[in-house]
């Protein structure tokens, strides 16, 4: 077993070295980190599904709130933005919790026929409360030098806070979708979780008095050095010339991304050690018995609801985490690169292709899914010109074909997604425990 | 050889065997009951007859056929019916919509007509034909479920504790209908938990203890037998 | 007189492109709840099946006008349907077959088809993507209106006119034609009753002797056919974009929950709600409420609920009340 893992990982790795030779260590070292971040997006998945078997399809929108937490912590703030819309921005929050205050309050002395229709009445008229104080701010927010800023900007602080700050804001989106749809059918939670993420995102997209939309926040600042300032400091020089570097900036790009590489390593450390620990508590037990056989253990006086709610929250601060080191790692956020066949559906295949439950299985799952999804272009551009190679180089179906070939790495995950399911369910890395009850398992 | 003769079952859902060496026979136009103490294996036999279980040994024979390989749906073709303990309706369709399905696998014309008889039979399904059966009562649902397997027109009648959960009264009066069925040529093999009443119209009867034919004989016999009545049918 | 304009108004930019669109939700919606009944499972790829029958579809209607093959003034998109229709029914039975049966043999639990079903999802998105790329398609030709703003202001004597899309008046046509024909196929047919019965209990169906490899290849059949007539209707009556498809599955699925799962009934009204909440809550009532008041009253903003970027919200709102008043929907479906 452990062999096993070894030989896999040691490919892995062999793999990526070759990267290095073949093309660059800069190539190499670029896929590495994001191979890194996909794989914590698959510990977090597999807490879900591998521990509690939960259909998370939402991945995608507690990414992107990870991401907008590093903006809304790291970006300076815009004080002619504050000073022009801080009061109506405060009013606004207060009237949101005076609604809230109001609609608890009411719901306790009513009786219970009116609840719903008072329950609905307030909150009409709390949105359009906040409405009044809320539109003015936003418009004088976003008309601040629109060009440059135009949002409210953030807090200004290192972007390393916004790390575990995002786990914190997954964690909390995660609660309030969980308390709702868990409990219910399983596949209501898949279906409530793909609704949310496209909420989150819409807010992320539309809202630019928050994050600027379509706008894209850029420069966001770094916890690691600039290639610009290394490669005049004269420590780096002398590294560089150490190490025989032929270009100066290609030295300083390959060491701000081992910077990354080794910030990254860290984090994915750190949750490998509590999810292993974890799964080998008795609380992990507990969540395995739970996902085999739910009746058995709720007949056994295990609040089941309540412990999927933990993992499942777990599981979304994770996701949270990996989605504020890639806004770190971008610079930007660009809300209009979260797609889910990307960034949900993706992290799936790694999970499932690792191992179902195997934590080890989601890194290795996350570091081969992301070298094929990055490598798949490059393959497609090539198989799809030597396939229309006879047709020449004018003909139009050819053209068309060529120009689909990025489109082939769908193919291929769906590909890898079936296989892996039909011949394989519990994927390269297998969990230790007996789960083959588990996928068979009839609801 | 009897007209049903399942004999020497013996197997179990996987891991250990429920039935051990366990024979159940019916005749034609006769009512077989199977009673025993909970946990004695008298469902299981009824599967194992139908084909619900995998006998590691043993072999059932319908009618001088021999079906112990058939699939329990390759069954009902060959002529026997099935009513199942629960959700034996289905809840969302009409009685009438009920009886058609019984009548599925059937390619004659004669379908209205047994649908009839089985309004004759059992009145109430007639007046209730354009409900939902999810609607009705315990007892009514119970006289759709046995409608429904009538409708294959089943040389083979089995039914799995027909009488769990209704009234007294009503279990009496499925019983008489249960006989009626019987007179018209009809082979029935009953699972059930009220054996008092089961047997005072049985005309055989299985006493069952772990899977194993503990006494075997007439429903008239058993019920005299000092033993039996002691043990099971409760002095 | 201001009262009726106000009417118009509302009917011009509310009634009628909800009850289009609600119509075309509907056929999604049936869809997913037959597969929901008969398969139960949530079809991730239900999206992209959608997807694959339009562009299909579309590509015949290219061929078609480039031969010259018009049926003006209704839309080229209509004749070429049958085929689009053809192959949705085409790639369901063949992932049937290839992918889904396998785990109906083994019985998988339901989620594990539903991650099969990205599979699915993620292969016939690839397709559509190398076949006819992700950029928007047009295919819409014939005539536009039926009848214009312009020409319903004159007749009605109004300020307001009601503007009516003939893709709009096809959509309800069409919908309401395929509705008719499933109602009585499913109340009145052998097969129709067979699915009713193994959608409400598989082993008492099977009991009976209904064969359900035989129900779940109609299941497919009818399922993918409405996909097909959905997303060209959809196309038709916007345009086609490949990306679209996977964010409808919400408001479908919304409707599908909403009516109760594995009622085609159900489905229907759901649909219907989800369409014209969404329409209602980002329309902006601003002129309505103008016609409403006294004369130049006029309120200040749009008054708008909701605005039309979050149009998904309205399903996701519409999903998450329906998970904590009623899960099994207003007509009673399957909550497990």
């Amino acid at each position: 077993m452990t062999k096993r893992v070894a030989l896999l990982y040691g490919l892995m790795c062999l793999v990526l070295i070759a990267i290095g030779f073949l093309q660059s260590w800069n190539v190499a070292f670029g896929i590495f980190n994001l191979c890194v971040i996909s794989a914590v997006m698959a510990l977090g998945v597999n807490m879900q599904w591998g521990y509690a078997g939960l259909f998370n399809v939402g991945v995608m929108g507690f990414t992107a709130l990870g991401g907008l937490t590093a903006v809304l912590v790291s970006m300076p703030p815009v004080g002619e933005a504050w000073a022009a819309a801080g009061g109506d921005i405060a009013l606004s929050l207060l009237s949101l919790a005076g609604t809230i205050v109001a609609v608890i309050y009411a719901r306790r002395i009513v009786p219970p026929v009116l609840k719903l229709p008072v329950t609905l009445v307030l909150l009409l008229a709390g949105y359009f409360l906040i409405g009044v104080f809320f539109g003015p701010a936003t418009d004088a927010i976003e008309s601040i030098d629109p060009a440059l800023s135009g949002y409210l900007g953030g807090a200004g602080l290192p972007v390393l806070v916004a790390w575990p700050l995002a786990g914190l804001v997954a964690a909390g989106a995660g609660w309030l979708i969980g308390r709702i749809a868990l409990g219910l059918r399983a596949d209501y939670l898949a279906i409530a979780t793909l609704g949310i993420s496209e909420i989150i995102i819409a807010i992320i997209k539309y809202e630019e008095w928050l994050s600027r939309g379509v706008k894209n926040v850029t420069g966001i600042p770094r916890p690691v050095p600039y290639e610009v300032n290394l490669v005049e400091s004269e420590w780096f020089i002398n590294l560089a010339n150490f190490f025989g570097a032929s270009e100066i900036s290609d030295a300083a790009s390959l060491f701000v991304k081992l910077c990354y590489a080794v910030l990254f390593v860290i984090v994915l450390a750190i949750i490998m050690w509590f999810a292993e620990r974890a799964l080998k508590s008795p609380w992990g037990r507990m969540m395995r018995a739970i996902r085999d056989n739910r009746d058995a253990a709720a007949a056994m006086g295990k609040d089941v609801k309540r412990r999927h709610l933990q993992t499942f929250v777990l599981g979304c601060a994770v996701c949270g985490i990996a989605g504020a080191m890639l806004t770190t790692l971008d610079g930007q956020l660009t809300p209009t690169s979260y797609i889910p066949l990307r960034y949900t559906f993706l992290i799936w295949v790694m999970v499932i292709l690792g191992g179902s439950g195997n934590n080890w299985g989601s890194i290795l799952g996350g570091f081969i899914i992301w070298f094929l999804w990055v490598e798949a272009e490059p393959f497609g551009n090539w198989f799809m010109s030597t396939v229309t190679a006879p047709l020449g180089e004018e003909s139009e179906l050819a053209q068309h074909l060529v120009a689909g070939a990025a489109y082939m790495r769908y193919l291929m995950m769906g590909a890898i997604l079936l296989t892996v399911m039909r011949f394989a369910p519990k994927g390269l890395i297998p969990e230790a425990t007996n789960r083959s009850t588990a996928m068979t398992r009839s609801s | 050889m009897s007209f049903l003769s399942a004999t020497g079952m013996t197997g179990g859902y996987g891991g250990s065997d429920i039935l051990h060496d366990c024979t159940i026979t019916v005749e034609k136009g006769e009512i077989a009951v199977v009673v025993g103490p909970n946990g004695a294996g008298k469902s299981t036999a009824m599967k194992a007859v139908f084909g619900m279980l995998n006998l590691r040994e043993g072999s059932v024979v319908l009618d001088g056929k021999d079906i112990t390989n058939l699939a329990p749906q390759e069954r009902v073709p060959e002529g026997m019916g099935f009513v199942p303990q629960n959700r034996n309706v289905f809840v969302s369709m009409t009685v009438e919509e009920n009886l058609d399905m019984g009548a599925f696998i059937r390619k004659d014309d004669k379908i209205e007509e047994t649908k009839q008889q089985i309004f004759d039979l059992f009145p109430i399904l007639g007046e209730k034909r354009n409900q939902p059966a999810g609607e009705l009562s315990g007892g009514q649902r119970q006289q759709v479920a046995v409608g429904r397997a009538l409708m294959t027109q089943p040389k083979l009648l089995m039914l799995d504790e027909p009488t769990a959960g209704v009234s007294p009264i009503v279990m009496d009066e499925l019983f008489d209908k249960i006989v009626e069925v019987a007179r018209t040529g009809v082979a029935i093999l009953m699972v059930e938990q009220n054996a008092r009443q089961a047997l005072e119209i049985a005309d055989h009867g299985f006493v069952l203890v772990q899977g194993r034919n503990r006494f075997t004989d007439t429903g008239e016999a058993l019920l005299a037998n000092e033993e039996v009545r002691r043990s099971f049918l409760g002095g | 007189m201001e009262i009726l304009n106000a009417l118009a108004l509302f009917a011009n930019f509310v009634v009628v492109p909800a009850t289009a669109y609600g119509a075309q939700l509907a056929l999604g919606a049936l869809g997913v709840t037959l597969i929901f009944g008969i398969l139960r499972f949530a079809n991730f790829a239900h999206g992209e099946l959608m997807s694959f029958g339009t562009m299909i579809t579309i590509l015949v209607t290219w061929f078609l006008q480039n031969m010259g093959v018009s049926i003006a003034p209704f839309p080229t998109a209509l004749l070429a349907l049958p085929i689009g229709v053809l192959a949705a029914i085409s790639m369901a039975l063949v992932t049937d077959r290839m992918v889904f049966r396998f785990y109906r043999k083994q019985r998988s639990n339901p989620i594990v088809f539903a991650i099969v079903s990205v599979g699915v999802m993620f292969l016939i998105a690839g397709i559509i993507r190398i076949v006819i790329g992700p950029a928007d398609q047009s295919f819409a030709d014939g005539q536009r209106f039926i009848i214009g703003a312009f020409d319903s202001r004159r007749a009605l004597g109004l300020d307001e006119g009601i503007a009516i899309k003939q893709s709009q008046v096809i959509t309800v046509v069409v919908t309401a034609i395929v509705v008719a024909w499933l109602f009585w196929f499913l109340q009145k047919t052998r097969s129709g009753k067979a699915m009713r019965a193994y959608s409400d209990d598989e082993d008492l169906a099977l009991l009976s002797g209904i064969n359900p490899e035989r129900v779940v290849t109609i299941c497919w059949v009818i399922a993918a056919a409405l996909a097909a007539i959905a997303g060209t209707l959809y196309g038709l009556d916007k345009t086609y974009k490949p990306f679209i498809f996977l964010q409808i599955l919400l408001p479908i699925f919304a409707a599908t929950i909403l009516g109760g799962i594995g009622q085609p009934v159900g489905a229907i009204l759901g649909a219907f709600i989800v369409a014209f909440s969404e329409v209602t809550v980002t329309y902006a009532f601003k002129k309505f409420l103008a016609y409403l008041g006294p004369t130049d009253w006029a309120p200040e903003g749009l008054v708008q609920l909701l605005s039309t970027d979050y149009k998904f919200a309205v399903s996701f709102i519409i999903l998450v009340a329906v998970l904590l008043i009623r899960p099994t929907g207003i007509i009673r479906g399957k909550v497990i």
